[in-house]
């Protein structure tokens, strides 16, 4: 196709939920399934209303339950439908284990899940805790740095999930990108639809041809009724780890024939600023690293050589990629917006892990920052960079935890 | 068509009987359930009535040990296995999903014990039910969870011994989900008995045309649980009948039916007193006169409820 009518796109002021509404309708996915919860609600609305007006030619199905959502998409997804659902924070803790079942499965679900703190207590504002507690569970995970991301995102997490058989997770903050209004390039229906065709499932229940999927299954491998060795459990479970591993190729693919399209590059894992001469890298994931900019900015004015490294795919995590890009640096400082208790963000642990055995020999600095919605300045961000800094020039090399931005 | 098969679609009240019933199975010999398991038995009626046109979805129980461990099973017919809360969401899902791909003419055919019906799973089954999910949904009940070792459920009789009622027994009495069910104002609800199989038969065969969601629920005795020899399944069936424990009955579109044995019992007015049916099995072994007075006092209620509802929708 012609690449200069692909490109050709309509730029619309989009909040981040319509522009995930928006992805999903051009992906013409067939079946959704969602249960409302702040701040992920509008997405379900304008899908629905997509339905009503027969717009998106799907099944929209209003469930009672997070569970159910996921439950609806994985069967959906067994017989051959391109299925969709979206949620937060406890929607997305109450979708633990179908969330596993859909990577076990090896089904192509597609959600967004709109960055939200979980309780107790009460909180609907911003935080990524509950999509890194699901890290877990076999799914990819992207993070949006902007609406726009998460339009693009979306439509790449089909082409990806229903290549390599693993589900996507396509996560962007709530309120900081999903009630806030951007310009984003909508792309038009006939140039999604050369990118990503129609999907052509791995199992579909058929009475034709009847088979028993997500049977009880052995740890060891076992004869079928016709001779022939059989994957036990563990073979499987190594499969899926084996899919995600090879996956990394596929995300930074997709992301590439996506930018040839429609002009704007997903090629790498993570996106980088000024890194090229930069002996600080602040690192953060999701619209945080857009903060870290500003910080660069006021640190470069400093005279600080500092640049930014936004991760954009969590899992699988690029470990050699990020290794190479942080070779040069004296001082990572990780912003995190989750916290493994006991432990650090999740972030900080496997970027060191990462540079484990890696010629990268960076001081790492961690910090928990802005949970709960809690506000993330940019001059934070900067004076946090700048303690570090000073702490490392005085010989403090190592912290056995994350540091906190906040009263306590 | 089948082989053996007589009955054609829109004809179902044609009467059932041994002898023109399909000689084709979906339910292979061999499968891994217990001696005289009443589930085997109810299943194979089930599909045969569905003559493999049907998608089957199916949680943890002991239906899941009945399909056998991958890569082997033991039913001819598709069916995906779902986490034990997802049954009826699992079911809209393949419904949402044939609908999207313009897929007609399979059932979709969700089959759960008691616990996956009466107590994790009830609110996806309500909430499919509210949505008027089209698809036939059939709990077969053997009044605990038999798979995990026998502990109490939702649908354990008062007064039974169980893996979590280990010494006084159960100290509430079950919950009745056909009335539930039927409370959500869907076209069909039957109840049947695995000793009854050409009942529970014709029953299937009637939700099979019917739109929208229909639920049966079905009774399986089970030997290891309940405590009586696995030669007696079929008899501890039917004394739950002829004791009034389980009425068979039908409700089609809000119009209700005694069948097959209980509209015999209630025209010879010769129900027995539920104390010949408990003394069959182990699991009341412990049960007190008092407690089998509130039982049978429930079985009256709820007999004299059906009496009434069947002469109502005769006159």
């Amino acid at each position: 196709m012609n690449k200069k009518i692909a490109r050709k796109a309509d730029t619309w002021i989009l909040d981040g939920n319509r522009a995930a509404a928006q992805g999903a309708k051009l992906s013409r996915v067939q079946v959704i399934a969602a249960y409302p919860i702040t701040p992920q609600s509008p997405v379900t609305e304008r899908l629905s209303e997509f339905v009503e007006k027969r717009e998106l030619d799907a099944q929209y199905i209003a469930v009672e339950s997070e569970h159910s959502a996921l439950a609806v998409c994985t069967s959906a997804s067994m017989v051959g439908a391109r299925t969709f659902t979206a949620t937060s924070s406890h929607g997305l803790a109450y979708m633990h284990e179908m969330l596993h079942w859909a990577a076990g499965a090896r089904l192509p679900v597609v959600l967004a899940c709109v960055n939200r703190a979980i309780g107790a207590p009460w909180n609907v504002l911003n935080d990524q805790q509950d999509s890194v507690s699901q890290r877990d569970t076999g799914w990819i995970q992207v993070y949006a740095r902007n609406n726009q991301e998460i339009l693009d995102s979306i439509i790449q997490a089909y082409r990806i999930a229903e290549s390599i058989y693993v589900p996507v997770m396509v996560c962007y903050d709530g309120y900081v990108l999903s009630h806030t209004e951007m310009p984003v390039d909508v792309p038009s229906q006939e140039a999604v639809d050369r990118f990503l065709p129609r999907y052509k499932p791995h199992t579909i229940l058929d009475p034709a041809n009847p088979k028993n999927y997500n049977l009880v299954t052995l740890a060891n491998p076992r004869i079928n009724a016709e001779g022939v060795l059989c994957h036990g459990y563990m073979e499987l479970r190594y499969l899926l780890q084996e899919a995600l591993q090879n996956s990394r190729e596929t995300i930074v693919k997709v992301g590439q024939e996506f930018g040839e399209l429609f002009g704007r590059s997903y090629a790498s894992m993570f996106w980088e600023d000024r890194l090229d001469d930069a002996d600080v890298v602040i690192v953060a994931m999701g619209s945080l690293a857009m903060e870290a900019i500003v910080a660069a900015d006021m640190l470069r004015e400093g005279g600080h050589k500092v640049g930014v490294l936004g991760l954009r795919v969590f899992r699988p995590f690029p470990k050699a990629e990020l290794a190479r890009a942080l070779e040069k640096s004296r001082l990572v400082v990780i912003f995190d917006k989750n916290i493994s208790y006991g432990l650090e963000g999740a972030t900080c642990s496997e970027i060191k892990s990462a540079l484990y055995g890696s010629p990268a020999r960076a001081v790492i600095r961690d910090f928990i920052v802005g949970l709960g919605g809690r506000d993330v300045k940019a001059r934070e961000m900067a004076d946090a960079v700048k303690r570090s800094l000073l702490s490392v020039n005085e010989g403090d090399l190592n912290r056995e935890y994350a540091e906190w931005i906040c009263a306590i | 068509m089948p082989n053996g098969y007589v009955l054609f679609e829109g004809d179902y009240a044609m009467k059932t009987t041994a002898v023109n019933i399909t000689e084709k199975e979906y339910l292979l010999p061999g499968n891994r359930t217990c001696p005289g398991c009443a589930l085997s038995l109810a299943y194979r009626y089930i599909l045969k009535a569905l003559e493999g046109q049907v998608i089957v979805t199916v949680p943890a129980s002991c239906l899941t040990v009945l399909h056998g461990m991958y890569p082997v099973t033991s039913v001819t017919v598709p069916c995906v296995n779902t986490p034990f809360a997802t049954t009826a969401a699992s079911a809209t899902g393949l419904v949402a999903g044939l609908k999207a791909l313009g897929k007609e003419g399979l059932t979709v055919l969700a089959v759960a014990g008691d616990g996956g019906t009466h107590d994790i799973g009830i609110q996806a089954l309500s909430a499919a039910a509210e949505r008027q999910t089209d698809f036939l949904y059939i709990c077969y009940d053997n009044e605990g969870y038999m798979n995990t070792g026998n502990q109490r459920s939702g649908s354990t009789p008062l007064g039974a011994i169980s893996g979590t009622t280990p010494i006084v027994g159960k100290q509430q009495n079950q919950k009745d989900i056909a009335a539930i069910m039927e409370a959500h104002g869907i076209p069909y609800v039957a109840t049947a008995n695995a000793s009854y199989p050409l009942d529970l038969y014709e029953k299937v065969r009637k939700a099979k045309m019917i739109r929208g969601t229909r639920f049966i629920h079905v009774f399986v005795p089970c030997s290891p649980g309940w405590g009586f020899p696995f030669s007696e399944t079929i008899k501890i069936g039917r004394l739950a009948v002829e004791t009034g424990w389980v009425i068979l009955y039908e409700v089609e579109d809000g119009v209700f039916r005694l069948t097959s044995a209980s509209e015999s019992i209630a025209e010879k007015s010769n129900l027995k007193p539920l104390r010949e049916y408990l003394v069959e099995q182990g699991r009341f072994k412990n049960i007190t006169e008092e407690q089998i007075g509130i039982l049978q006092r429930w079985v009256n209620a709820r007999w004299k409820r059906c009496l009434d509802r069947a002469g109502d929708s005769q006159s």
